[in-house]
């Protein structure tokens, strides 16, 4: 009984890992299509073929990097940020989604001033 | 042959950090890209054709005239950076629209139609205007037209911004020109100076005669101006504030540097101009970033 269920366990893990490098495989031509198109200025196309990478793989953190960049040229910058600290949160100490992520906060922060007081009177 | 196998240990050593460089450069593929993240206008101005920068209570240095440059600043960028109209006349006298409201005789008052509509919130800061007079010593005089009242500081404002709470006052302004977006607000521009250790960069040579720049902590007397202004943002069709903002800007220099207040004012301003453009109108950020694959 432990040899059939050990026989499982290593056929179940030998058939997930080439699953998931499939569909990295996957994803990856996506994010590289999307790459692709918006060097071309398609920031749309882009946006699609990146949310199909992270659908294919959600822990593809680069994905989740390109997406957060589309969104905030879009000028979606919640979606951006949620992107962003996805991605940091997969890859915590990759410097360039790290300075990615430090220069949109710099705008999301001007966004949102604190000290800013909307419909009050003086 | 421990001086070969240390030898064998160290190339082994030299070579695997080579392949880990290479490794990991080999792995990123990464492309810079330019960006242009557009930011929302933080107030719906949709209801308005045009913009009516009125004037600024100003105070701080007398060396720049706050109200002044700040509408002519404010008005020559709304031109070029907003869809509004901007509304070209005098800048309002709001010192002394708000002395005449404070400083009048009660009689006086009755009769004057700047004092009509004044809601009780204005009352109330007039009193507190009148209290801090008299607590220096001074009565509440009327105001001369001829003498401008001294504005020093953030607290000598607070008497006067009881003119930004006059709904009736700004509905009249309003009326004269068509329903604006009303901007106005105080600004205060003031000298400052402060010393302390700085960290500034120093170039040094060595015995090779190899440049370097170091970070050299020195003991250093600077000076320079404050800038606060408050931007007041008023519905020209009912006279009430839509939104403020607040900010502060500062700027030091060396105490060896002369730079005149008026080159400093607008250095400050330069900073906050996105901010207020932000307010009114959608502004475009330029940046770069790195698309992973």
């Amino acid at each position: 009984m432990p040899i059939r269920t050990l026989t499982i366990l290593l056929l179940l893990g030998t058939s997930a890992a080439p699953l998931a490098a499939d569909a990295r495989d996957d994803a990856k031509k996506q994010v590289q299509f999307g790459i692709a198109v918006a060097q071309r200025g398609l920031w749309r196309e882009a946006i699609y073929r990146w949310e199909r990478a992270v659908q294919i793989d959600p822990k593809y953190e680069e994905a989740l990097n390109d997406l957060a960049i589309a969104y905030e040229h879009e000028g979606d910058l919640e979606k951006a940020r949620v992107a962003y600290e996805k991605a940091l949160e997969l890859e915590p100490n990759n410097a360039l989604i790290k300075q990615n992520y430090e220069l949109f906060k710099e705008i999301n922060d001007r966004t949102t001033r604190k000290d800013s007081q909307d419909n009050q009177n003086p | 042959m421990t001086g070969r196998l240390a030898r064998i240990a160290r190339t082994t050593r030299i070579l695997s950090s080579v392949a880990a460089i290479l490794l990991i450069a080999g792995c990123t593929n990464y492309y810079e890209i330019p960006i242009e993240t557009p930011i929302k206008p933080k107030l719906d101005v949709s209801a308005f054709q045009r913009v009516l920068v009125a004037g600024f209570i100003a105070g701080g240095t007398d060396d720049v005239d706050g109200n002044l440059e700040t509408t002519r600043l404010l008005r020559s960028q709304l031109r070029t950076k907003s869809d509004l109209r901007v509304i070209d006349t005098d800048v309002l006298p709001l010192m002394e629209v708000a002395n005449e409201d404070k400083g009048a005789p009660q009689e006086a008052k009755a009769d004057s139609p700047k004092t009509d509509g004044r809601t009780d919130g204005a009352e109330g800061k007039e009193g507190k205007g009148e209290s801090k007079a008299e607590t220096r010593g001074e009565a509440p005089q009327p105001s001369s037209p001829d003498k401008a009242p001294v504005i020093k500081d953030a607290k000598d404002l607070e008497p006067y911004e009881h003119v930004f709470a006059d709904v009736e006052y700004w509905k009249k302004i309003g009326e004269e020109y068509q329903s604006p977006l009303i901007v106005t607000g105080t600004v205060m521009f003031t000298p400052h100076q402060r010393s302390g250790i700085v960290q500034r960069e120093e170039e040094v040579y060595d015995s090779f005669g190899r440049r370097r720049v170091v970070p050299v902590r020195t003991y250093m007397e600077r000076k320079g101006y404050i800038l606060q202004p408050k931007f007041i943002f008023i519905d020209g069709r009912t006279g009430t504030v839509m939104h403020s903002e607040n900010f502060r800007e500062e700027v030091l220099y060396n105490a060896n540097q002369s730079t005149p207040a008026l080159s400093s004012y607008f250095e400050l301003m330069d900073r906050l101009i996105p901010s207020f453009l932000s307010t009114l109108s959608s502004q475009k950020i330029k940046g770069t970033r790195v698309l992973l694959q």
